[in-house]
Formats: C-alpha cells, sequence, structure tokens
C-alpha cells in the first residue's frame, strides 16, 4: 500500500490553516498535502478536529454564522484557494463532495436522491442523467440490488444501501475530491466492509479523504494518515510509516492504544 | 431496608410493606377517577351540545335548507347564501394566508439572522395569535373596508380572516420546518445547492404535511369567527348570491365576487337565534350542526392529509 512519495501528484494542499468557532480556536495551523488520486485519512481521539478539518474542505462552516477560517486549502491543478472569500462555498461545493457519518438520503426515491446534484447544476437531458446516475450507482456498487426500483423512497434501503446511496448521489456530479465524514459509524461490521471495499475501489477515479475514529479502518482503507490532537495536525505519512514506526511518541501511544 | 429500619422482625416486614404499598396505589386510584371525571366534563358537555343541537336541527335539514335563502318565514329559510358566502370567504382567506404564512415561516426559519430583533418579531407572532379576533375586526373595518375602499366585501372579509389565522399558519410552517433533521439541509448544501434551491426542493416539500395541517386548524378556526365579521359589516340577511366567478362572455372569469356583499354561516346563525320564534331556534340549530360538520370535516381532512404525506417522511 506504500506510494512512493515522489511520484504521486498533490491534488490539495493545506498551508496554515487555522479554523475558529467564534472565539474557539479549533484548528491550528495545520499543514499537509492531499494527494491526487489517493486515501487520505485523519485519525485522531474524539475532539481532536478532524471532523472540522474535513468541512474545510467544502466549506460547510459557512452555512454557520461565527465561523472564520484563515490560511489556505490550494485546490489543483487551477491553484484556487477554497478558502478565499472570493470564491463562492458553492462552487466549492460542486467540485468536492461529501458523505456525512449518518446516511442522510432525501425522502424522494433513489433515483432522485442519485440524479439531485446533477438537478442543482439545472441539467435538462433525462437521457444524460439516467446514464449518470446509472453510472454513479454502478460506482457505488449498488446498482446490481436496485436497478428494478430506482423509483422506490430511498427510505427503504437497508443502512449500508442507504450509505451506498449517499456515495452514488455525490459521485453523480464527478467530484474532484470525495470527503467522507466517518461514514460507517452507524454501519454494522457487514455493511461497514462492503464501503471500506468500495473506498478501496473508487481511488482510482477519485481523491479521497476520510475521517475515521477506527484506526484499523485506516489502516485498512488509506494510502496516506495524519494524527491530530487537540487542533494540531502531530504527524502527516504513508500510512504504513505511521502505523509501524511513527516519528513522534505522541502518535505511537494513540496508534498502539495506550492513549485515547 | 432491613438494615436501616428500626428492629421488626422479618415475618412482620413482608406484610408491613404489602400494606404500605396498598395504601399508595390508592392514589393512583384516585387520581385515575379524577382524571376520567375531568375528561368527561369536557367530552360530555360537548357532545350533550352536539347531540342537543342534532335533535333539534337534523330534522329540519333537507335540500331545500340548502338552496333557499333567508326568508321572513322561518319553513322557508335556508343557508344558501351563508354556505355559499363561507366557502369564497375561506377561499379568499386561504389564498392570502397560505402563501405569506409559508413564506414568513420558511424566511424566519431558514434566512432570517439569528438576532434580538428576529426574537422580538418571534415573540410578536407567538402573541399576534393570542388577539382577540374582534380586534382584528376594528384593524380591518378601518383598513380594509375605508382605507382602501374595499366595503362590506367578501374580499374585506376574507383579507381579514386570512390575518386572523396569519400567525396560525406561520407557527405551524415553523414546526414544521424545524422537524427536518439538519443532516439534510447539509446533504443538500454539500451538493452544491444554493439556500432557494434547497428550500424550494426540500424544505417546502418536507414540510408540506405539517403546514397543510396548521393551514386547515386556521381555517377551522376562522369559519366559525363572527365577530370581525360583524365588525367589518356582514350583512345579516342576504337574499341573493355573489356573481358568479365563471362567466360565459370573455374574459370568462369575473372578480366581481370579491366585492359582494355576504353573509356567513355563523352570522346568519346569529341572526335566528336572535329572532323570538321557535322556528327559527330550529333553524338556528340546523345552521349551527352544519357548521360543526364542515369544521370536523377540516380537522379530519388534516389529519388524514398528515397521515398521508407523513407515510413518505421518516427521519
Amino acid at each position: 500500500m506504500t506510494a512512493p512519495e515522489t511520484a504521486v501528484a498533490v491534488k490539495a494542499e493545506v498551508r496554515n490553516l487555522s479554523f475558529y468557532y467564534s472565539d474557539f480556536h479549533a484548528l491550528k495551523t495545520l499543514n499537509m498535502p492531499v494527494h491526487d488520486k489517493k486515501v487520505t485519512a485523519l485519525i485522531g481521539p474524539s475532539g481532536c478536529g478532524k471532523s472540522t478539518f474535513l468541512r474545510c474542505f467544502n466549506r460547510m462552516h459557512d452555512l454557520y454564522p461565527g465561523n472564520r477560517y484563515e490560511g489556505d486549502i490550494r485546490l489543483y491543478p487551477d491553484d484556487t484557494n477554497l478558502l478565499s472569500k472570493e470564491v463562492d462555498p458553492i462552487e466549492v461545493r460542486m467540485r468536492i463532495s461529501m458523505v456525512f457519518q449518518k446516511p442522510n438520503p432525501f425522502p424522494k426515491s433513489l433515483y432522485e436522491n442519485v440524479a439531485y446534484g446533477l438537478r442543482v447544476r439545472g441539467e435538462r437531458n433525462k437521457r444524460m442523467i439516467e446514464e449518470k446516475v446509472e453510472q454513479a450507482l454502478r460506482g457505488a456498487a449498488l446498482w446490481d440490488e436496485v436497478k428494478d426500483r430506482l423509483d422506490d423512497l430511498a427510505f427503504n434501503l437497508s443502512g449500508g444501501q442507504q450509505q451506498r446511496l449517499c456515495i452514488a448521489r455525490a459521485l453523480a456530479t464527478d467530484p474532484e475530491i470525495l470527503l467522507f465524514d466517518e461514514p460507517t459509524s452507524a454501519l454494522d461490521p457487514i455493511a461497514t466492509a462492503s464501503i471500506e471495499e468500495l473506498i478501496t475501489d473508487l481511488k482510482h477515479k477519485v481523491t479521497i479523504l476520510i475521517v475515521t475514529h477506527n484506526m484499523q479502518q485506516a489502516a485498512r482503507v488509506s494510502d496516506y494518515t495524519a494524527y491530530m490532537y487537540l487542533g494540531e495536525l502531530i504527524e502527516f505519512d504513508v500510512t504504513d510509516t505511521i502505523f509501524i514506526k511513527p516519528k513522534k511518541k505522541q502518535t505511537e501511544d494513540y496508534i498502539t492504544g495506550r492513549f485515547g | 431496608m432491613a438494615a436501616v429500619a428500626p428492629p421488626v422482625s422479618h415475618s412482620h416486614d413482608i406484610s408491613v410493606i404489602r400494606e404500605l404499598i396498598a395504601k399508595h396505589k390508592r392514589w393512583d386510584f384516585i387520581f385515575g377517577l379524577i382524571g376520567l371525571l375531568a375528561l368527561m366534563i369536557g367530552v360530555l358537555t360537548f357532545t350533550a351540545l352536539f347531540v342537543d343541537m342534532a335533535i333539534k336541527g337534523v330534522p329540519r335539514l333537507d335540500l331545500e335548507f340548502f338552496t333557499s335563502f333567508p326568508s321572513r318565514r322561518a319553513s322557508q329559510a335556508g343557508i344558501l347564501s351563508a354556505w355559499v358566502g363561507s366557502t369564497l370567504v375561506m377561499m379568499v382567506t386561504a389564498f392570502f394566508a397560505v402563501p405569506l404564512g409559508v413564506a414568513a415561516g420558511v424566511y424566519l426559519e431558514e434566512y432570517a439572522p439569528k438576532n434580538w430583533v428576529t426574537d422580538v418579531i418571534e415573540i410578536n407572532i407567538t402573541n399576534l395569535a393570542g388577539v382577540p379576533s374582534i380586534v382584528y375586526g376594528l384593524l380591518a373595518l378601518g383598513l380594509f373596508v375605508y382605507q382602501f375602499g374595499f366595503g362590506q366585501s367578501i374580499l374585506s372579509a376574507g383579507l381579514t380572516l386570512a390575518l386572523l389565522i396569519l400567525p396560525v399558519v406561520i407557527v405551524a410552517t415553523r414546526e414544521a420546518i424545524r422537524g427536518i433533521p439538519q443532516a439534510i439541509r447539509e446533504g443538500s448544501y454539500a451538493l452544491g445547492a444554493t439556500q432557494w434551491q434547497t428550500v424550494q426542493h426540500h424544505i417546502i416539500p418536507y414540510s408540506s404535511a405539517g403546514i397543510l395541517t396548521g393551514v386547515i386548524i386556521g381555517m377551522a378556526r376562522a369559519i366559525g369567527e363572527t365577530a370581525p365579521i360583524i365588525t367589518i359589516g356582514a350583512l345579516t340577511f342576504i337574499a341573493f348570491l355573489p356573481a358568479s366567478p365563471v362567466q360565459a362572455a370573455p374574459p370568462f372569469v369575473s372578480f366581481e365576487w370579491l366585492l359582494s356583499p355576504f353573509t356567513v354561516m355563523p352570522i346568519q346563525m346569529f341572526n335566528w337565534t336572535s329572532r323570538p320564534e321557535a322556528a327559527f331556534l330550529v333553524n338556528a340549530a340546523a345552521a349551527g350542526f352544519v357548521l360543526v360538520l364542515m369544521t370536523l370535516a377540516m380537522n379530519g381532512l388534516a389529519i388524514w392529509l398528515r397521515y398521508r404525506l407523513r407515510k413518505k417522511i421518516k427521519w
């Protein structure tokens, strides 16, 4: 799973990122690269800021008053600073999709769920939408299970299927980066395994950032891992290095379960 | 228990506990009885009133009662102008109250900044729901009837009742919107939707069951309102119908009916109860029975709609 660092292109780069919830300094001067078509895992104990960090990438924090970013997240190849005030958060979200902790399908049909991103973009071509929906459902390994009941309500699916539907919904618009915020924390072990398998498959098509509280999961699915603690990025490296011989004692303590 | 209690032999202990439990349980029984009594006072009073009205009024109900204008002779009098008036006024009320109330509710929940101005507005809307309806009547008399020159018309009445139920619609809209999990909003925004797209595609459709329920309950209240309608000058004796909204000649639709004088069900009832002849009291009972049925039907519709629309949505 080790990737030779020099050969990998960088999709995004975090530079001196700080984030504030009103007065609370939640993220402290983070710096790290996000490698293209690789899986990067964010790990750390609860409250370390890993979800907060993830939600900076699609400007989710803009939805709530009092939040403030400092620093850059530069997205390549066009070198856009995602956090810039001049960049509309909607533009950022059109390029970077997100899958949430709990499956959150809309109370609409399976088809409408997956097609929603295209509808938001004003896509009217029915054949085009149909094609994209099928492609996304195949990409999320859900097509064979649901192809005969695309008009069913999303709530009739099992939890694992709902989460794969949400992945399909995020994939349908061909995002450049796919964000996963603890995508399996509400799922049983079998559904979790299928989602993990899916993430491993997807990295050939899209850059993936995943927050997980489960270290085994990070070890299984990711190429790179960032360990965070109290809003700081303690260590970032190739996943095998982080798990086999971390450079920092703090990381080692967390990995070996002596803390956290 | 034995460790703390004063030295009592074990054989006594269990009987003491049983006695204690029995004593405590008496209060369960007593409260159950009081509660049942309280409930029965409410239910029985309504039932007695309704049954009494039904016994007096139902024999008077026939087709002619619905197709006749009021008359000086009780046996020939009917509620045609009243139920047509009530229906038209309700249409106007819904036409204005629904878009205004829903827009205000959506704005307050989704768009308004969370600050003290919004808080003050929120508190005042809740208070508006408690303002006596005759006060709305006075306001409408000055504003709609004279200032805007709508006169003592269906339009004035509809607008007045729309104002009256606006707080109900706003509150129902907000409650329904608050029931939508934040995760759904985030899901929509995360796909690049704008605020209006989120409102249009998600917030309003998913809250429509609650909004409809609120609207219908508001309308059920409005249809029985008498005081504000009398204040703006509804007539008690109307022996003609408003102009038809649909016409044979172009432009085929007419809004003349909006400015027509009118009467409504509760006013017709009120008029009949103030007559000395007993036969008119029978008419009033019959009209009252119809009015109660209209209200119950609306509430029933609200329950059914809520059930139907909720089936599709599980959070």
